[in-house]
């Protein structure tokens, strides 16, 4: 139960670093904001949902990529180096993909509430799928870019390793995102996308295991 | 002789396959006519380019642990040799394509998968060139090999069967299935599938001496240059007679 206390310290060490500057979420939720006015003022005489739908998920994924890289990347050597000492290497992987993930839970939250908001003919007719399309979203954004944000801040070369070392792995997720709230846009029975579902909680664990295994090798210096 | 019966036989492999492949008879199937002799040169490349990944990322598990700057050169050099072969079935497959589907690239999510999983190992190959220190970039890209090989094989094996495409053996569409009953498509598709993943294996084994012997002369100091040298001459005579080890067994 060691571990389980760690982590629990930790999360609760990021929610409060968070909730004293405010500067990762408000920085985001200003990008994803600007994002949907940039978007919207560009594409007006787009009417296709469905391309509404592929744009939201590119939003969030840009979104993402700030919110989640910051996690390691910001980290100063002696920070790292503290946390080290303090806890374990699957303690820290644990509670940053953990808090990732509730961060981006709250920005897609707020993110889709604006759009449907702002594209009134966007809203999809099955909402509680779309939802949970979101929820799996911010949980397999959060998995992996945690993760890559982890090798690139080793790697000592900030974002633009990140962009070109996460995007091909991110890609298939996007990919089965995309069809998954495709699928709530046009109404389907939940029927047709257990599929989905089923494919995005392997890729999830998938990720979340081969991190556990590698973390400690990538944290040791 | 002994150590290179496997490269003759490679290469015999080869050449039957290209000379037969061409020459057999195959079966007369709708939509692919002729063009299904691409099913000797086509496959077989994606085959070479699996087991190259697989054996980079062997390699990178064991220099996680042995720290080892043999192992890494053997994980970047299978990566290298494993794009040639992943490059090589992307263009076999686009030329196909123009004949059997009108254009060189449509979109059809298995060359999209395809094209996307060699971009993850460009990604490691960048990834390699952005570190300066050797030891560290030794760790740092064997992580990454590990953590991106099973996503290559979501890429590559799960998801278009998730998809409609249009290639042979997804949706309904003639695939290996229906040729295994005709045992003279098999007298080549076996071969050929053998003699390329050697070949492969051959053009790995090239390049890692090449890197190797690069390494030693680009190494200052005279008595670690010695010291080096044996290493890689004691590494690739144990790796070599491992492989007969298997090969005879």
């Amino acid at each position: 139960m060691q571990l389980a206390k760690e982590v629990k310290y930790l999360i609760h060490k990021e929610v409060l670093l968070e909730w004293r500057s405010k500067y990762t979420i408000n920085g985001v939720l200003l990008y994803v904001v600007s994002t949907i006015f940039t978007c919207y003022l560009s594409f007006v005489s787009l009417g296709d949902k469905l391309a509404w739908n592929a744009l939201f998920w590119i939003i969030m994924l840009f979104a993402s990529i700030n919110g989640v890289s910051k996690s390691f990347l910001q980290e100063t050597k002696g920070q790292q180096l503290y946390s080290y000492i303090l806890a374990s290497p699957a303690a820290i992987l644990i509670s940053k993909t953990i808090y990732n993930t509730l961060l981006m839970l709250v920005l897609t939250t707020i993110a889709l509430g604006f759009y449907t908001l702002v594209f009134d003919s966007f809203t999809p007719p099955d909402m509680v799928l779309y939802y949970v399309a979101a929820i799996f979203g911010s949980m397999s954004f959060s998995t992996v870019f945690t993760m890559v944000s982890a090798i690139a801040s080793k790697a000592g070369n900030g974002g633009m390793l990140m962009a070109i070392l996460s995007f091909p792995i991110i890609i298939p997720v996007l990919i089965l995102l995309i069809k998954l709230a495709k699928n709530a846009v046009d109404g389907l029975p939940w029927e047709n996308s257990y599929d989905e579902i089923a494919m995005l909680l392997v890729v999830n664990v998938l990720v979340i295991a081969t991190s556990l295994l590698l973390f400690p090798y990538l944290w040791r210096d | 002789m002994k150590k290179t019966w496997w490269k003759i036989l490679a290469s015999v492999l080869v050449v039957y396959t290209a000379i037969a492949g061409l020459l057999l008879g195959v079966p007369h199937l709708a939509i692919l006519n002729e063009t299904i002799r691409n099913l000797y040169f086509h496959v077989p490349m994606w085959f070479a380019m699996i087991v190259l990944f697989s054996i980079s990322v062997f390699y990178s598990v064991k220099s996680l642990s042995s720290k080892s700057e043999i192992d890494d050169m053997k994980a970047v050099e299978s990566v290298n040799a494993g794009i040639i072969f992943g490059v090589l079935g992307l263009i076999t497959g686009a030329i196909w394509a123009k004949y059997t589907w009108g254009q060189f690239w449509s979109f059809d999510p298995k060359q999209n998968f395809a094209a996307i999983s060699i971009l993850l190992y460009f990604a490691y190959l960048i990834l390699r060139n952005a570190i300066d220190e050797e030891q560290k970039r030794a760790k740092i890209s064997a992580i990454y090999n590990i953590f991106a090989f099973p996503m290559m094989v979501v890429l590559l094996f799960v998801l278009p069967r998730l998809k409609d495409s249009l290639h042979p053996g997804n949706g309904g569409n003639p695939g290996f299935n229906s040729y295994d009953l005709d045992s003279r498509m098999r007298m080549v598709f076996y071969p050929a599938c053998l003699g390329w993943i050697l070949v492969g294996y051959w053009v790995y084994t090239i390049r890692f001496r090449i890197r190797s012997i690069e390494t030693i002369m680009n190494t200052p100091y005279q008595n670690e240059t010695k010291s080096v040298q044996d290493s890689f001459v004691t590494a690739e005579n144990q790796s070599i007679t491992n492989e007969n080890k298997q090969q005879h067994n």
